[in-house]
């Protein structure tokens, strides 16, 4: 997990899978908001969309900020992509 | 013969130890410091733990979390401290923490007069934490039942998983008198029950048959949940009125079934007796000389002293009450057990012997109400 | 086939018979905390059945029912007190004491700065979201001065307290400040706080974006958690700001490290017990 919180440039090649767990996101938006990639974004309902899959570099900056556990990621190296 | 000259808060120090207790938790206050003093010294001595805390709240508090460690625990305070305690000893009876309270009460109400005693507790004793619970009081009137019913105290604590309150006063805290303790105190260690089931099925708030299911202390592979808040049976907050129903039936039951046991009480002389001394503490001192001398005058009195006050004994009065017509309650108070008794015997029957001005009852006074002088 | 997912770490540390989601409102600082306490227990590798978490009344009180540890929801204020009673029974188990602000400072500051000079094994935990959440957005020690509150509908006139500086001049050998928003950094605290023998203490700054940040239009959780990344500096940063600059600033960092002062529980064995049993110190 990178120190730096402000989600700087990564270097090429990690990539990220995520998962959101439903039943527990209460969609508070705080992943969205503040993803560096801007992977994330909320429907109309409020549910949390992986909108851009492919623009995840894992900086897990979601899983750790999330207050709820409602959402992971799981590093996947660029080939399995 | 281990016969020694001893103050009534050492002996209550002494008796909490030949109990097995390991922890005391107290606050400096007049009449009560001694206890605290004869802990700090002794306590050690035994691998036990003794703390001065910075208030009465924080001492009630540690007590809880060490006896929720395993602890035996003990604090020791007077009025104005018991008042600051109340909470927290909610806090044991919610969730059945066995622990100990010994109040050596002063002439209140707020400062009052610390030096002088009184017995003007006995109602905070039983009420003085919000909503319902039950509690067991326990109140000694000489040095020797001073150690014998802080052992009993500890006894009962564990064995129903429920605080114990122990009413001194200043006299019986503070006077000193020859007593013959037991010789082999090991028989007197209280020890906590255990489980028979495996952590993942221990529950610590079960409604088992016994009513009392057993505490495992923390950090031996028992990883559960305790709170102020009313909870089901794995200690988890409900707002379910049948898992609040359950408990209350619970924790009032396991105490209802074992008042045989903890009902503790000295009588003589009822059967044959026209009227009546009902007392405790310092008073039951004055109480049993005025009955001598009624006696000697060739009254027919009875004397029935209470050592414990709550759960109040009512089958003992209603029983005398039956064939008895005058009922005299010598008490350091404004009337406050008087009460009770008669709201068992019937107003009429009782006549109220009070002071609340920092001086023991005379004999006299007690004499001339069984005389009916008064 | 693999059918059963990766485990997570929460996996291993929340109670499993629990309801989840948590009780905490979306986008609640709390939850990111039980967070990083969770995987800083996870990074010491600690024995559950070791680990004791004790809470007093408010939001964070309703933080320990959730982990596998031993835990006790005690009174408002006097979790630190019951958490002295359990440490002192039991000196080798680590217990850790999460609060709110009010909980820890208000009803609890006697027991907060006397378990502090007394340097009780302790990892104290202090949720500050600046106010009283639960009970609707009252004004708490560390409401900023102006700000309102729901008991200070014209503006609050009471200076406040500054958590982890009051910590330190209280004694606490290890004190540290982050917030909500530098979570691996809140998270690196916790376990060195956790792994200091004597009082640690670790001052979360969170916020309360239902009541307070409500009450004074501050915006959602989003909003509230971007103020605490703009807001804030580290110790280091702050060195070099003047006192006005700093006023309103977060300082982040490890305010003191210390290791001179001897925990209480090996105090009481090593002196008081010794003493007693006659055995030369």
């Amino acid at each position: 997990m990178s120190d730096k919180e402000t989600g700087s440039k990564k270097k090429r090649g990690k990539r990220g899978q995520i998962q959101i767990f439903p039943n527990w996101c209460k969609g508070c938006g705080l992943c969205v908001e503040f993803c560096p990639m801007k992977v994330l974004e909320q429907g109309s309902n409020g549910a949390i969309l992986v909108a851009h899959p492919e623009k995840c570099t894992a900086c897990r900056w979601c899983e750790l900020h999330c207050p709820d556990f409602a959402i992971f990621v799981t590093e996947i190296s660029a080939e399995e992509e | 013969m281990n016969r020694v000259l001893m103050q009534g808060d050492e002996a209550c120090a002494e008796g909490a130890i030949a109990a097995g207790c390991n922890f005391f938790a107290g606050y400096p206050i007049t009449p009560a410091t001694e206890i605290a003093e004869v802990m700090a010294h002794r306590l050690p001595q035994q691998d036990g733990v003794f703390i001065q805390m910075e208030d009465e709240i924080a001492s009630m508090a540690a007590v809880i979390g060490a006896a929720v460690g395993g602890a035996r625990a003990m604090t020791a305070t007077s009025g104005p401290g018991f008042s600051l305690m109340q909470e927290n000893i909610g806090y044991a009876a919610m969730a059945e923490i066995p622990c100990v309270i010994a109040n050596v009460q002063r002439l209140g109400p707020s400062t009052g007069r610390p030096t002088s005693p009184a017995q003007g507790d006995v109602m905070q004793a039983r009420w003085g934490t919000h909503g319902d619970h039950p509690i067991i009081v326990l109140c000694p009137s000489s040095v020797r039942e001073s150690f014998d019913l802080t052992v009993k105290a500890f006894e009962f604590s564990e064995r129903y998983r429920t605080p114990v309150i122990l009413l001194l006063d200043e006299i019986i805290g503070h006077m000193r008198e020859g007593v013959e303790l037991p010789a082999d105190k090991t028989t007197l260690n209280v020890k906590r029950e255990q489980t028979l089931v495996p952590p993942e099925w221990y529950k610590p708030f079960e409604n088992l048959a016994t009513d009392v299911p057993p505490l495992i202390p923390f950090g031996e592979g028992y990883r559960y949940h305790i709170t102020g808040l009313h909870h089901d049976e794995r200690g988890y907050p409900t707002d379910k009125v049948d898992e609040v129903e359950a408990w209350t039936a619970r924790v009032y039951s396991k105490i209802k079934q074992a008042l045989s046991e903890v009902l503790l009480y000295e009588e003589n002389g009822i059967k044959q007796a026209d009227t009546l001394v009902v007392a405790y503490g310092i008073s039951a001192r004055s109480a049993r000389h005025a009955v001598e001398m009624a006696r000697n005058r060739g009254r027919r009195v009875g004397f029935l002293k209470l050592q414990t006050l709550w759960p109040f004994p009512e089958e003992v009065i209603e029983q005398a009450a039956e064939r008895i017509h005058r009922i005299i309650v010598p008490e350091m108070n404004l009337g406050q057990l008087a009460l009770e008794v008669e709201r068992v015997a019937g107003r009429r029957k009782v006549r109220r012997v009070n002071r609340a001005d920092g001086e023991v009852i005379k004999p006299e006074q007690i004499l001339s109400a069984i005389e009916g002088m008064r | 086939m693999k059918t059963q997912p990766e485990s997570k770490v929460h996996e291993r540390y929340l109670r499993h018979s629990k309801k989840f989601p948590n009780v905490w409102c979306a986008g609640c600082g709390i939850g990111i905390v039980l967070g990083a306490i969770i995987r800083a227990i996870d990074s010491l590798s600690l024995d559950k059945n070791d680990v004791a978490m004790i809470s007093g009344i408010g939001c964070t009180g309703r933080m320990p029912v959730y982990v596998d540890f031993n835990t006790m929801h005690t009174t408002h204020g006097r979790a630190i007190a019951f958490a002295t009673g359990l440490k002192l029974a039991r000196p080798t188990m680590k217990v850790i004491v999460v609060m709110g602000d009010g909980d820890a400072l208000a009803i609890g500051g006697n027991h907060f700065i006397h378990a502090a000079r007394r340097n009780i094994g302790l990892t104290a935990i202090v949720v500050n979201n600046l106010t009283y959440g639960m009970t609707g957005g009252q004004y708490s020690p560390t409401t900023p001065l102006g700000a309102r509150a729901s008991t200070a509908p014209y503006g609050h006139i009471e200076p406040s307290f500054r958590i982890a500086e009051l910590a330190v001049t209280a004694g606490a050998p290890f004190v540290a400040r982050s917030t909500v928003y530098h979570v691996a950094e809140l998270q690196k605290y916790i376990a060195q706080a956790i792994s200091t023998q004597g009082f640690s203490v670790v001052e979360a700054t969170s916020y309360c974006h239902t009541t307070l940040g409500r009450i004074n239009r501050w915006g959602r959780a989003p909003d509230m958690m971007r103020r605490l990344k703009e807001n804030s500096v580290t110790v280091q940063q702050a060195e070099k700001m003047s006192e006005e600059e700093k006023k309103a600033k977060i300082i982040r960092g490890i305010l003191s490290d210390r290791k001179d002062i001897p925990e209480y529980t090996e105090l009481y064995r090593e002196q008081i017990i010794r003493q007693a049993k006659g055995e030369k110190a």
